[in-house]
């Protein structure tokens, strides 16, 4: 009896060694060229207004603009 | 930090294709390519037919980028996921991986030949240096630069599609839902022309709903 529920308990026990049947990806790099972002240009004369280079201050800029989708705002105001 | 999303309200897109075209014109895409479209169901049917217009969803856990096998592709610090015309080889794993058949190809000799991929860049250009001649060519117009938003969404006469930061686009879409009722008060007399003064011609009476 002792023998068969060691049997039982080993056969239990092997499933805990069972091996990750997920795939582990290696994320891939970026091989290409280096870009600048959108805030490190000057605004245009006729665009929105921002701090070249300040991302913050672009960042309210695209964010007005932004709000401008929302016609429920313009129309009710 | 932003993360650059479009939205498409199916309840206001009227399938006029005016963001099919604003990207065209933007960003003088070629014949064959098309960045941005409007898919159509339960086309014809009165009452259930319903329009979205889709493009480059810029996941972010993006497919392309996971299978490209050059690795052309990355992810600006907004979101938007670009990648480098220089480097693609064509090869197509992109355009079987994406959800939405955003990458594109152009064939432009003859056997089908297929060029350098293609794709919606949520109007960020790519990595050549901003607004330049070399950028507008391999990639259109870098709108994000100018302290603007995508031309689709911009352009869009119902702002069905809405494009910009998730958080403020999703806050606009609730903002609607919650507004808007249901029935003909979702887009109509009462959203354009407001409730009207009194004694003024009353909006027409709604054609009942279901086939005939």
């Amino acid at each position: 009896m002792i023998r068969v529920l060691l049997l039982i308990a080993l056969f239990g026990l092997a499933a805990c060694a069972e091996r990750d049947q997920v795939a582990d990806f290696k994320k891939g790099k970026y091989q290409g060229k280096p870009d600048t972002p959108p805030w490190d240009s000057a605004p245009l004369a006729y665009g929105g207004k921002w701090t070249k280079g300040d991302r913050a201050s672009w960042e309210n800029q695209i964010k007005t603009r932004q709000l401008g989708q929302n016609e429920d705002v313009r129309i009710n105001q | 930090m932003a993360r650059m999303k479009f939205l498409c309200d199916a309840e206001r897109c009227i399938e006029c294709n005016g963001c099919v075209t604003a990207c065209k014109q933007e960003n003088e895409v070629p014949w064959g390519v098309n960045r941005r479209r409007v898919v159509t169901i339960n086309d014809g049917i009165v009452g259930a037919e319903k329009s979205i217009s889709v493009a480059c969803m810029h996941c972010s856990d993006a497919p392309c980028m996971a299978v490209c096998p050059v690795d052309c592709f990355y992810k600006t610090e907004d979101g938007v996921v670009l990648h480098d015309k220089d480097l693609c080889i064509g090869c197509g794993y992109c355009f079987y991986a994406c959800p939405f058949g955003a990458p594109q190809f152009p064939q432009a000799g003859a056997f089908g030949l297929r060029g350098k991929m293609d794709k919606c860049t949520f109007c960020a250009g790519g990595p050549e240096p901003d607004r330049s001649e070399a950028e507008f060519k391999k990639y259109g117009r870098n709108r994000l630069s100018e302290g603007k938003l995508p031309a689709c969404a911009e352009m869009c006469s119902t702002k069905a599609l809405l494009g910009g930061d998730g958080d403020v686009i999703a806050d606009i879409y609730r903002d609607r839902v919650v507004h808007r009722g249901k029935g003909s008060e979702v887009w109509g007399w009462g959203t354009a022309y407001g409730p009207g003064k009194p004694g003024a011609q009353p909006p027409a009476q709604q054609p009942s709903r279901g086939r005939s």
